[in-house]
């Protein structure tokens, strides 16, 4: 995956990611996906490009467990997020409906910076910088949701969990 | 092999004896969805081609977001519940009847048993002694349809509580000050554990606010043992016969201790806009408020209005302060109704709506204006939590909510105490 970087601070909610305000939009996510991250960086949805990353700092997520938030993540474009740490729900949630996350250290990233990001292989190359940032690897569980294509699909896929 | 709570509980749901870092698929005893997550845990499931669930009689689909439903769109959501429940025998819990984890404490989940719910704080049931866990929609459309789910049994923390609060001090002032300490992603993966001399002494009404926020430091559960107090509060809802004796192990491993002497603390407040940044109420000058707002899964029991309508019993709220009371459930309003409660808001000039989430969510009731502030008996304060990202949350206990609505700014509670009143 390559792509560029948009980046956000620590502790970006999940009020910041998918604004209760727009509840409403919740049964049209496409429409929703218009607004994602709008309350963190107004200018963000409307310049994402497909394939580009959000790079965050500590506990990006924080907050209601809606799927929501990394559902119109997803749809924006991007291509997987990377971030020092993740809350545990969005975690979850991310890697339930296919959207890559990658935790690594993530001050070496700076905004509009190219990346190149292997999950496989367990590295993000910073292009522009020229420097290589280890990823901390994703227990196995959740790699093989994310490589079946999200937990439904591994459930259809086996008709049952098929995990450990 | 001596284990915690957390371990027990995931044990008995798994047939093995387990560990804190092992993966396993435990059975789930209870599933719950509210109107926020649960139209998509149904388009999910619809999508999927389920149209049976393991355990209908044991799945809640809860109405307690944006309920009454301040739009179209959302009403059409709540729609799309009720033909879910209607199809399958799911259970329905409508409009007015109140918030999910209130609900769920009240009615559905004990002691032993695993509890996974479409909203974060599904944690609250901790305090029944259950293993409550916050997931998205699509882990609970899966424990919907199969009744598992997959889990990673978390390390624990001890929580371990002495002393006796002072007056004017409460559970709300003990999370909040907690949380302070761990920082919002302290605790992530972990599960709070909380025992001690002063957990044993706190009623129910108590646990279910500590448990309600332990997410609010990343916890994936926050677990209290079970004792007299669990069994009379489900005797009182005729659920005696499902008390379980829960407690961990002598000897259990712990990753953290943290002991806490509550007769040390002082009122306390969440400042804008994360929930641990902490202070004392008498480290705050002169905040004006707006609104506030007591009610919700942390604070909104029959034992929290109580608190507030000591202090608002005869007085006015001041004008410029819009005091709104949400009771989290029918049964709280019920009994606030019959203690003369409900009579004393009314009197003093405060607002109050429909047993349900409120204002907290931002979608209805008590949206803040521009540069407005708001103290709030909920459990979280992030920027446009509440509808406006150019408005203020705090958070404190119903009586610094109570008391400050009486002063117009945040005010010390202890101060409505020593005056006699």
């Amino acid at each position: 995956m390559k792509g560029t970087a948009w980046k956000f601070g620590d502790d970006i909610s999940t009020d910041l990611i998918a604004p209760g305000r727009l509840f409403h939009l919740r049964g049209n996510l496409p429409e929703f996906a218009k607004h994602v991250l709008e309350d963190a960086d107004p200018s963000f949805a409307s310049k994402v490009q497909a394939g580009d990353f959000v790079v965050a700092g500590k506990n990006f997520g924080l907050g209601s467990s809606r799927e929501h938030a990394p559902q119109i993540i997803k749809i924006a474009g991007v291509s997987a997020v990377l971030a020092k740490s993740f809350a545990r729900i969005f975690f979850r949630n991310a890697i339930n409906i296919g959207l890559p996350l990658v935790e690594c250290d993530t001050s070496l990233i700076a905004q509009g910076d190219k990346l190149e990001v292997d999950i496989k292989r367990g590295f993000v190359k910073n292009l522009t910088s020229g420097k290589e940032i280890k990823i901390t690897p994703m227990p196995d569980v959740m790699l093989k949701i994310l490589n079946e294509g999200g937990l439904m699909a591994h459930i259809k896929k086996h008709g049952k969990f098929d995990l450990v | 092999m001596a284990q915690t709570i957390a371990e027990k509980i995931i044990s008995s749901h798994c047939g093995k004896t387990v560990k804190a870092g092992d993966f396993v698929i435990a059975s789930v005893d209870v599933t719950a969805v509210q109107d926020g997550t649960g139209p998509l845990t149904v388009r999910e499931l619809k999508d999927a081609g389920f149209t049976k669930l393991a355990n209908p009689a044991r799945t809640v689909l809860f109405i307690d977001h944006a309920s009454p439903s301040p739009r179209k769109e959302l009403s059409n959501s709540h729609m799309l519940l009720r033909d879910f429940a209607k199809s399958t025998g799911a259970i329905l819990s409508e409009t007015g009847e109140g918030v999910c984890h209130e609900l769920l404490a009240e009615k559905y989940v004990n002691p032993g048993e695993i509890l996974i719910g479409a909203d974060s704080h599904t944690c609250t049931a901790g305090a029944l002694g259950a293993f409550g866990t916050g997931m998205g929609s699509t882990d609970v459309a899966v424990g919907m349809a199969l009744g598992q789910t997959w889990l990673k049994v978390p390390a624990s923390f001890k929580i371990y509580l002495t002393g006796k609060f002072a007056r004017g001090v409460y559970a709300k002032d003990l999370i909040l000050h907690l949380i302070g300490l761990i920082g919002a992603d302290g605790a992530t993966y972990k599960a709070l554990e909380f025992c001690g001399p002063a957990a044993q002494d706190m009623d129910m009404s108590e646990r279910l606010t500590l448990a309600n926020m332990a997410v609010e430091a990343g916890a994936k559960a926050g677990l209290f043992f079970t004792d007299d107090k669990t069994k009379a509060y489900l005797a009182e809802r005729g659920r005696g016969d499902k008390f379980k004796l829960i407690k961990p192990d002598e000897g259990a491993f712990y990753e953290k201790t943290i002991s806490i002497d509550v007769s040390s603390l002082k009122p306390t407040v969440s400042c804008p806009h994360t929930v641990d940044n902490v202070t004392t109420v008498e480290q705050l000058k002169d905040v004006k408020i707006n609104q506030v707002f007591i009610g919700t899964c942390t604070n909104g029991r029959i034992e929290d209005l109580r608190i507030a309508a000591q202090i608002l019993k005869g007085k006015k709220v001041k004008p410029e302060v819009r005091t709104l009371i949400v009771p989290s459930s029918r049964d709280v309003l019920l009994k606030a109704l019959e203690e003369g409660l409900i009579e004393i808001f009314v009197q003093a000039g405060a607002s109050v709506c429909a047993p349900g989430c409120g204002p907290c969510v931002g979608v209805h009731g008590g949206i803040l204006g521009d540069g407005e502030v708001c103290l709030s008996t909920q459990n979280r304060n992030f920027r446009g939590r509440m509808g406006n990202t150019e408005s203020k949350i705090y958070l404190a206990s119903p009586a610094t909510a109570a008391y400050s609505a009486l002063k117009g700014f945040i005010a010390d509670p202890r101060e409505a105490f020593k005056q006699g009143d």
